[in-house]
């Protein structure tokens, strides 16, 4: 993606890792108080090189190349955003963000709150996120639980190209402190994405959204796992069942007006996450939906994860990661009570 | 006791200088008082010369900083009796300490923003935040109620270390906004303890402060003790000379002495507000009580080693060099006893008094945004209790 040549004007095909790359850049022209902040984030780019270029264009003291400490990281940017500045932290991988995770969850977190409106913190930390990428350990983390778990953060995750390039840029402009998951196996899906539409034009950056109307079973995701769920929409639809599918885009807070509207018409739920099931998204979720929706459940919520394991090797990530067979198995489910 | 430490030479021609090994240290348990550090005022109130440090205060200030120390001491004592008399949860003494609080707080300028731990009670009373502010965190009705841009002296910070990062960044920021390299140039304190020096997040916090050559000074108070453990279980390096692992000078002071720590202080906050980067200042101090009040020291340590620490008060040598020097006389030192009971009064007042934080607080300012899920279960909480109005509950 990164030395794809695309005008930065119009309306593009890009991939979700150039729209990232493009969002920052807008974020950085847009506002002088935007610092990029995070390990082989300058020279190299990332090592996604999601932010390919940027130094070059905006020096050295707005694109920090940090040393190799996420806590440092974080608590830095912690003191740069008491100063005024916005900094977007990279965590280089999932995995790594867990050294940084008592500035995340301790300071930046609660700052807002133990001084009681005093100090506002508006710091975005870049995760990708997710398997699939046939790495070693510690590269395919799915941390969304512990963070969204922590009142005090949002955590939101785009699925697309066009709300990659948005949802990116009002993280930044957003005053509380915004984890924002990349789902590094897409980041070479590409998709349109509208360069001339201000930001101001996006839908709110907490929203969740129905982005393929259906009758018969309603099919939850985010992030990584918005593929998977068009994929068993279009075999269920074969087989003659209909799929109405959300793609949350936030974790915190979750909007689950639009998936009660929705399971309330097809009366079935389906939640897919990459996370561990256990205490994790799909859990709060099915938790609401039955309070909400009670009389409207044909059958119980049923949810498709990362099993309860370590993540494991590559080599079998195939079998722990939630793939089309296991939606439409869940969704099956949904119809034999 | 044997003789006070006031055989410590008075000249030397280094930065630092070795003090005489003296007979009633080998009693000790703990670690060996014989430090190489800065000392401009001994024990037993005599000025000393140095040659890199020097201070030259008129004699009001003298007596200003004598009436500081009295004050943050005598609030101290106050705030340790509310606690026994259950008007607290919990307090973190600063006694022993004032003189490292005291003299660097008074060292920084209006403009210098510090980041304390949760002990640095002293230092807030030279940021002239209301020395009341922080009981109600002890007190469990609110996590610090003080505006921090307001005093240039942050929240408290409780996870031991963290808020050395915070300062780091925040110099980061001085430095890009371009505040460094004249007299009106800002710096950062941030306060840390020997306990902390063992943090990831205070090397970190020097890693970056290194890197980044960022206006800020690293100011450890090293008490002796991170709650039972002697600073030896954090390092088998005197914690200053770590600096130069980071690329930055390291000094050590004594901070039983006000003069040096205020010297030591303002030197290095000028070179860091003059573009010259970080330093790291050890100031070698003792904790005369507990941890804090949950703490009893009596476990760990003997009582030899605590009154060896008493022939180093850091109040009582200003007294007897003011004394000596005939800069104050015994209606200056009533004054300031008169003085500390009137505030120590209305803090005992203020305790008593505070009322509890409404219900209504607990949602409040989860965000700055808002979010709907607090609001939501505000607004259920609130018709909840509503539930029980007219039953008597």
């Amino acid at each position: 993606m990164a030395k794809q040549q695309i005008p930065l004007t119009g309306a593009q095909q890009l991939t979700i890792g150039k729209a990232l790359n493009l969002g920052l850049r807008r974020a950085l022209e847009d506002d002088p108080k935007v610092l990029l902040m995070g390990e082989d984030v300058g020279r190299l780019g990332g090592v996604f090189r999601i932010t390919d270029g940027l130094q070059k264009d905006f020096g050295e003291d707005r694109v920090l190349d940090s040393p190799l400490a996420e806590s440092g990281i974080v608590g830095t940017a912690i003191g740069l955003a008491m100063r005024g500045y916005r900094p977007v932290c990279e965590m280089q991988f999932d995995g790594f963000s867990y050294p940084a995770f008592d500035q995340v969850t301790n300071q930046l977190a609660k700052m807002h709150y133990r001084s009681r409106g005093r100090i506002t913190l508006p710091v975005v930390i870049r995760i990708p996120y997710g398997g699939g990428i046939g790495s070693v350990e510690h590269h395919s983390e799915s941390p969304e639980t512990y963070y969204a778990h922590t009142a005090g953060l949002k955590v939101v995750t785009p699925a697309t190209p066009r709300d990659a390039y948005f949802m990116v840029q009002q993280a930044v402009r957003c005053d509380d402190p915004v984890v924002f998951l990349e789902p590094k196996a897409r980041y070479y899906e590409k998709g349109e994405v509208d360069l001339d539409a201000p930001v101001a034009s996006a839908e709110p950056l907490f929203a969740s959204r129905v982005f393929r109307a259906g009758t018969d079973c309603t099919v939850v995701g985010y992030g990584p796992t918005i593929r998977v769920l068009r994929e068993s929409a279009d075999a269920a639809a074969e087989d003659g069942r209909s799929l109405e599918l959300v793609d949350l885009r936030s974790l915190s807070p979750l909007d689950l007006d639009p998936v009660y509207e929705s399971v309330r018409r097809t009366g079935r739920l389906v939640v897919v996450h990459e996370a561990p099931t256990n205490l994790g998204p799909s859990a709060e979720i099915a938790a609401r939906v039955t309070s909400e929706c009670f009389y409207s459940l044909e059958a119980p919520v049923q949810r498709v994860g990362g099993f309860n394991t370590p993540y494991p090797a590559s080599k079998l990530e195939e079998h722990f990661l939630p793939d089309l067979d296991r939606v439409l198995d869940a969704v099956d489910r949904t119809f034999a009570y | 006791m044997g003789d006070k430490p006031s055989t410590r030479p008075r000249s030397g021609t280094g930065r630092t200088r070795r003090a005489s090994k003296r007979d009633d240290e080998v009693a000790l348990q703990g670690p060996t008082p014989d430090p190489e550090f800065v000392q401009l005022l001994s024990p037993d109130g005599e000025r000393v010369d140095h040659p890199d440090y020097s201070v030259d205060f008129t004699d009001e200030e003298y007596r200003g900083l004598y009436r500081d120390l009295v004050i943050v001491r005598r609030l101290d004592l106050e705030s340790t009796a509310l606690q026994r008399q259950g008007h607290l949860a919990i307090w973190a003494s600063l006694e022993g300490q004032e003189a490292a609080q005291i003299g660097s707080g008074r060292a920084l300028r209006k403009q210098d923003m510090a980041f304390p731990t949760y002990r640095e009670h002293g230092v807030l009373w030279c940021r002239g935040v209301d020395p009341t502010a922080p009981h109600g965190l002890f007190r469990g009705a609110d996590h610090g109620d003080w505006d921090p841009s307001e005093h240039n002296f942050n929240l408290y910070t409780l996870v031991i270390g963290a808020q050395t990062l915070h300062a780091v960044g925040y110099a980061m920021g001085i430095g890009y906004d371009g505040k460094v390299g004249t007299d009106d140039g800002e710096a950062v304190i941030a306060y840390f303890g020997d306990g902390a020096s063992s943090q990831g997040d205070v090397h970190e916090a020097c890693v970056f402060a290194g890197v980044y050559h960022a206006p800020v000074v690293l100011f450890c108070q090293n008490n002796q003790y991170a709650i039972s453990e002697p600073v030896e279980r954090q390092t088998r390096t005197p914690i200053y000379q770590r600096a130069a692992g980071y690329g930055f000078p390291g000094v050590r002071v004594d901070g039983n002495d006000v003069l040096a720590c205020y010297a030591v202080t303002r030197h290095a906050l000028d070179a860091a507000r003059h573009g010259q980067g970080p330093t790291l200042v050890e100031a070698y101090t003792y904790r005369m009580g507990p941890h804090t009040t949950t703490d009893d020291p009596t476990r760990y340590r003997n009582g030899s080693e605590v009154e060896t620490w008493k022939q180093r008060d850091p109040i009582a040598r200003v007294r007897t060099f003011l004394e000596k020097q005939k800069i104050a006389d015994d209606a200056f030192f009533a004054a300031v006893d008169a003085d500390a009971d009137r505030i120590t009064g209305r803090l005992r007042e203020y305790v008593i008094d505070m009322p509890d934080p409404t219900p209504e607080m607990l949602f409040e300012h989860v965000y700055a945004e808002g979010s709907p899920l607090q609001d939501a279960e505000r607004a259920w909480f609130r018709d909840y209790q509503a539930s029980f109005a007219g039953e008597g509950h």
